[in-house]
């Protein structure tokens, strides 16, 4: 129980001790991608293997007082995705990547009992450069970042509010508690320069103020957690991974604008953050961070889970809000926004995981020193997902502003397999593309804005030369028809005709009007559709339109896939001078249209022809290749 | 908020409007929309009203509140295409069939289709259809025609606090749909048919029944007595392009004999008769500590939400028939009769601004020997359909007068179609009789209007009577919840299901507002005004009839053929299960939350191992189910059809002895 910052202190004074007492900490990343890989199982057999050495700690251990300990735990999302199962040793700031059970005796061996470096095939090597490296700090992927508002993730055990305290945790609250009334709270905010990291940019100090100015019975705090585009996993990361942080940041937010109850709205495919988020809650309750007067200091606010069923459309605030109301997820109208009537028609303060997470940092670091971490209009540092093409997908952190060659070619190590880079999707369905004349642009709000694109909630989706964008296009544009929730015609049905127009681009039988139709169409139903969903939607169309017409343009007049994607438009050819007839393709061939005599050329009915391309990997003399 | 806005560069004040759509109208600019109705919330979704504002851009106007300063353009390029876009897009995904349709030449959609200027649909035409829906008595549901403005969700939902009606699926497989995907037949609709009265295009029409009629009337063996309702008489014109409130009554008396019909009556009459029953029911009640307060039960989708949503309240409504059935009861038990011909001889059509008195018509209690009291109910939409069919000319036919002597009735029945009539000719009737004198005719303005609820306290014999006058049946809703939890003390309730009761049937043509109403509502009040005899117990046609049938008021006659009962519709029935014919005992535990917790679940279980024992599980088919409605007795256990309350588990050989003797029953 604590009741005001001194025990803060306390306890966070003895949590040092215990740590003072341990020769190393070994931490098993236990995010979702690395649980998938199997980091669980490693995490048992380190457990094992340091108990045949006589090395674990186990809590009641620590109090011997003896030191020559090593602490084991597991971890938030390191987010070295891409190497995952990973494993770090601290301080020593060793990192082994890919680690399978069957490695752990000999990282035991040579890693903790002799203090080396890990066996050689559990580090990393740049796939560019060749080099090893043994130190995480070295490595370009995390050399580059400035991990501020995922500090924890990889160092601290989630499930443990007492690393929380450790690292300084609950204290800003405990001070803001003590020293500061609601409104300089929004103003420190508004100081930082934060602004709203869900996609929209907004500035979070006025957001806050406004809430807090609205004039109701009641206020909620409602924190966005309803991750929905492919490829993003920033927001997951933190409640996985450092779910406290995201508990103190509303807290803070509760104080600011006078509410006593936050709801923390996670999509249900996130069982790993909902079971940190559940722990997390209780154990702040235990401990009176969370309930009546916290930290002694008559501010009372509690926290509770709304588990969202999965729709993209629950991301948008009001179709949230109405979805938490047990409503279907239909986007309103705005105004009246949510800060003067939203939750059950209580001015309602809504921002997403990230934003409210960055907020314990702006406590740590004072509004001046946040700001000055990013640019001039977008304050502070930023998650961004990187998947795709790309040589180390993961989660990274950078200061705005931060040109996406840096992200793609350092922090990223470049392509998969030495590819050229052709584009990256950043801000999911609703975003926009970014181009090769595009990489030295800083990724900040206004920057993204000014090429038609937008951070969104931070998903990178990297792309190279063997990216059809056309079909990239028709991909997000499916993803939009059939996440949008059905209320606005422009949405509703103007997505579903972009899309069949594209259906029909890619399976070969668009025409160049098509083209001016979607030229047409997307600009319209970017300004005039509802809610934000449907005004982003064309998105995809209106920057890939605008960068890659020539691709669109191949698919139309000449019937081709530049890149080889479409399988529709693909075209297999026979060299009669090659083909020896051994009749091998007629036979693999799932279409039977490949005929011919024995010892004589054979054909491809091209009609008929699936385009599988079974032929060409079964022929022995490479005579059947894809032609345009 | 007051002030002053520019739209296109002039200048318009702001009073008081909620949104900026209202205001651009009232500048006389017809912005089209959708999904936009004054008395429902702001759904946003058309995206027809789109306006561009600076400072702020393309935004919907229905959805955006004036500010003073403002500055909009309504018809720029972009807003043009948007429209135009949005248009074509409903088009695409809706079935074009027009010329088949029901609501061609009603349809909004067509309307704003040619206002538009569209041309063309680039987009094809809708690829899959799915059925038809005619389970409902009275409503087609053709979800092929839908255009998902939600109008009839909000309508169901916020109107009249029903809900049946809902989205399901995203994206372009989104529909509206009944209540779990069912028909609309199988929800609890309580077919009042507001949701049609919004529904801008084909998708929810009346389901029509003209050829009935058109067969009754030729057919020689059949004499066929039409009733009209107060509210047609103001509407129909409206389906001829007449203003709406213009009283047609003659014209559609000549226009129902061109026809074919053999008589044609009044329904007002009928609502005289339940003015004097209804009248002397509540004194009945004040008299003899009845249930308070009475509710009115004229109105049949109001009688079926009180069914399905407020069972606790069924002892407090009037027993009384509505004017339609008891006019139907009149005809069948006793004019038919004078006339020297069986019931089945005569077949009585009513007019009806109601597409609930349909199912109405339809329900048992309103059959004697199956020959239903009233044996077809057509809308006003169908009669002027059929008018038009026949291809008669309403400005031409000459008016014609109503037959005797059913045809006669007082401005207190005239006053029934409109929302606090019913209140208002029994005020007329009560107040004299409890002062005991006849005094001059008293227009009650309280409980006239469009208000929602409309409260009057008047004097009368020495007490005072206090009336609520509800119409939208979420009104209805809260009232009784303010009447359950005691904040709310009235003696009479009159509730009707329809904005404005009556003359804002779903069954009359449709509205273009709700001023539309308004001059209906007025409409009547002038052909109420015109009678010479305004309060109902002056009718002396009834005096002839009380004399001649009923004897008096409230009499064992009047009961029978003029009062009803009711009876709680709280669950859904489920489709039966077919079970192997003549061969089994069928036997139901129920394992609801009360039962179970008086333990029927043990019962279940102990049921089933004493059947096992005897070697009887073949023969006697056991089910847990669900709620019977009888709680109170629970656990229930239903042998056969007979339902065996308070069956414990010591109770369970007894029960068995049951079963034997059904299954003996069964085999002999």
């Amino acid at each position: 129980m604590i009741t005001n910052v001194r025990d803060l202190k306390i306890l966070k004074e003895r949590h040092e001790e215990k740590r003072a007492r341990e020769k190393m900490r070994i931490s098993v990343c236990a995010g979702t991608g690395c649980v998938a890989s199997g980091s669980l199982e490693v995490l048992e057999s380190l457990q094992r293997e340091l108990e045949v050495h006589d090395l674990n700690v186990e809590v009641a251990a620590v109090e011997d007082g003896c030191g020559d300990r090593v602490g084991l735990s597991k971890s938030g999302c390191h987010g070295f995705c891409q190497m995952g199962p990973l494993v770090r040793i601290d301080p020593q700031d060793k990192l082994m990547v890919k680690v399978k059970p069957e490695d752990v005796p000999q990282i035991v061996e040579e890693c903790i009992l002799r203090d080396g470096t890990a066996p050689e095939h559990n580090l990393y090597h740049h796939p560019q450069t060749e080099e090893v490296y043994a130190k995480a700090g070295d490595i370009p992927f995390y050399k580059l970042q400035k991990r501020v508002t995922l500090e924890h993730c990889g160092h601290l055990d989630p499930s443990d509010i007492e690393e929380y305290v450790y690292s300084g945790g609950y204290y800003g609250l405990g001070e803001i508690l003590e020293h500061r009334t609601p409104e300089e709270v929004c103003q420190l905010i508004t100081d930082s320069g934060m602004r709203g990291r869900g996609g929209g940019g907004f500035p979070t100090g006025l957001k806050w103020d406004l809430t807090r100015k609205a004039e109701g019975q009641k206020k909620y705090v409602v924190c966005n957690g309803d991750e929905g585009d492919p490829g993003a996993f920033m927001d997951r990361s933190i409640m996985e991974g450092d779910p406290h942080r995201l508990i103190e940041g509303m807290i803070v937010a509760g104080y600011a604008i006078g509410a006593d109850q936050g709801l923390i709205y996670v999509r249900a495919e996130y069982p790993l953050a909902i079971a940190r988020l559940r722990e997390a809650i209780a154990s702040a309750r235990e401990m009176n961070i969370l309930g009546d007067d916290i930290l002694g200091s008559g501010f009372s606010f509690d926290l509770e889970i709304s588990k969202g069923a999965g729709a993209f459309v629950c991301g948008e605030e009001t179709a949230l809000l109405a979805s938490i109301e047990g409503n279907r997820g239909m986007p309103a109208p705005k105004p009246p926004y949510p800060s003067d009537k939203g939750l059950f028609g209580y001015p309602t303060l809504i921002n997403n995981v990230e934003t409210l997470a960055s907020v314990p940092s702006i406590l740590a670091l004072g509004a001046e020193a946040y700001r000055s971490l990013g640019t001039e209009s977008s304050a502070g540092t930023k998650t961004f997902a990187i998947t795709g093409e790309i040589a180390n997908t993961g989660l990274i952190e950078v200061p705005m502003g931060t040109p996406l060659r840096e992200i793609v070619y350092e922090i990223g190590g470049g392509l998969r397999g030495g590819r050229d880079f052709k584009a990256v999707q950043i801000g999911g369905p609703s975003g926009g593309c970014l181009t090769r004349e595009h990489l030295d642009l800083p990724l900040d709000f206004d920057s993204l804005a000014s090429v038609g694109a937008m951070i969104g909630s931070g998903g990178l989706v990297v792309m190279g030369d063997s990216t059809c964008m056309v079909e990239v296009a028709r991909f997000f544009m499916k993803f939009a028809q059939e996440e949008s929730c059905g209320k606005c015609v422009l949405c509703r049905e103007g997505t579903r005709r972009i899309l069949d127009i594209l259906e029909r681009i890619v399976s070969g039988t668009g025409e160049i009007s098509d083209l001016d139709l979607l030229a047409e169409m997307a600009p319209l139903i970017k300004s005039g559709s509802l809610c934000g969903l449907g005004k982003t939607a064309p998105n995809p169309i209106l920057t890939t339109l605008e960068y890659f017409r020539n691709e669109y343009e191949a698919h139309v007049v000449d019937k081709t896939c530049p890149a080889g994607v479409c399988q529709e438009l693909r075209r297999f050819w026979i060299d009669p001078e090659l083909c020896k007839g051994c009749s091998k393709c007629a036979r693999a061939c799932p279409a039977d249209c490949i005929h011919g005599q024995i010892r004589e050329p054979y054909e491809i009915d091209v009609d008929a022809c699936l385009k599988c391309g079974a032929c060409v990997d079964i022929c022995p003399f490479d005579a059947i290749e894809e032609v345009s | 908020m007051m002030g002053k806005m520019m739209i296109n560069g002039r200048p318009v004040a702001i009073e008081n409007e909620e949104n900026v759509l209202e205001v651009i109208r009232k500048a006389g600019i017809e912005l089209p929309t959708f999904c936009y109705h004054s008395e429902l919330s702001v759904y946003g979704g058309c995206r027809m009203c789109v306006v561009d504002i600076e400072g702020m851009g393309v935004v919907g106007a229905c959805s955006t509140a004036p500010r003073d300063g403002m500055s909009l353009k309504t018809h720029t390029p972009e807003l043009r295409d948007i429209r135009k876009l949005a248009m074509e897009l409903l088009l695409a995904d809706h079935d074009r069939e027009c010329t088949t349709c029901g609501k061609s030449g009603g349809c909004k959609l067509q309307d704003l289709s040619t206002q538009l200027g569209v041309e063309e649909v680039r987009f094809g035409t809708r690829d899959e259809k799915v059925p038809v829906d005619s389970s409902n008595d009275a409503i087609q549901r053709d979800a092929n025609k839908c255009i998902l403005c939600g109008d009839c969700v909000r309508m169901c939902e916020e109107i009249q606090g029903v809900g049946a009606l809902g989205f399901i699926n995203r994206g372009s497989e989104a529909m509206v749909v009944p209540a779990f995907d069912k028909d609309l037949g199988d929800v609890e609709c309580v077919t009042c048919g507001q949701c049609m009265a919004v529904c801008p295009t084909g998708a929810l029409v009346v389901k029509s029944e003209t050829s009935l009629a058109f067969d009754a009337i030729s057919d020689e063996g059949k004499t066929v007595i039409f009733q009209i309702a107060p509210a047609v008489r103001v509407a129909i014109g409206e389906a001829f392009g007449l203003p709406p409130g213009d009283n047609l009554l003659g014209k559609l008396v000549a226009a129902l004999r061109a026809l074919g019909a053999d008589r044609v009556f009044d329904t007002s009459i009928a609502a005289d008769l339940t003015v004097i029953e209804e009248t002397q029911e509540f004194f009945g009640r004040l008299e003899g500590g009845g249930n308070f307060p009475m509710f009115t039960s004229c109105c049949p989708a109001w009688v079926k939400f009180a069914e399905y949503r407020h069972p606790e309240i069924l002892d407090n409504l009037s027993t009384c028939r509505s004017p339609q059935q008891m006019f139907g009861s009149m005809i069948k038990r006793h004019y038919a009769e004078k006339m020297g011909l069986s019931p089945e001889q005569v077949y009585v059509v009513s007019v009806m601004p109601c597409t609930a008195k349909k199912s109405e018509a339809k329900r048992p209690e309103f059959q004697v020997d199956s020959v239903p009291d009233v044996d077809l109910v057509l809308t006003t939409q169908e009669v002027a359909s059929m008018i038009k069919e026949a291809g008669l000319d309403m400005t031409r036919l000459a008016v014609e007068a109503l037959d005797s002597p059913l045809g006669f009735a007082t401005g207190g029945g005239i006053m029934f179609g409109n929302s606090g009539g019913v209140s208002e000719a029994v005020l007329r009737y009560a107040a004299d009789k409890l002062d005991s004198q006849e005094k001059p005719v008293v227009e009650y303005g309280d409980l006239r209007g469009m208000e929602g609820t409309k409260l009057l306290t008047v004097e009368a014999g020495g007490r005072q009577l206090r009336l609520a006058v509800v119409h939208g049946l979420e009104e209805a809703n809260t009232l009784i919840e303010g009447v359950n939890a005691g904040d709310l003390s009235v003696d009479l309730v009159e509730v009707m299901a329809c904005p404005g009761g009556c003359v804002g049937g779903a069954g009359q043509p449709q509205v273009k507002g709700p001023e539309s109403r308004d001059m209906r509502a007025r409409g009547l009040y002038d052909a109420e005004r015109m009678t010479q005899l305004r309060k109902s117990q002056q009718n002396p046609i009834l005096d002839a009839i009380y004399d001649g049938w009923l004897g008096e008021p409230g009499s064992s006659i009047a009961h029978e053929t003029l009062h009803t009962g009711y009876h709680s519709r709280r669950r859904m029935i489920g489709e039966g299960i077919p079970l192997e014919p003549g061969k089994q005992v069928e036997v139901q535990v129920c394992v609801g939350t009360f039962c179970y917790l008086q333990g029927s679940y043990d019962v279940l279980r102990e049921l089933l191992a004493q059947l096992e024992e005897k070697n009887m599980t073949g023969a006697v088919d056991v089910r847990g189910t669900f709620c019977f409605e009888q709680c109170q007795g629970g656990p229930s256990v239903m042998i056969g059809d007979e339902i065996q309350s308070q069956v414990t588990i010591e109770r369970v050989p007894e029960m068995m002895t049951k079963i034997e003797g059904a299954l003996a029953a069964i085999h002999q």
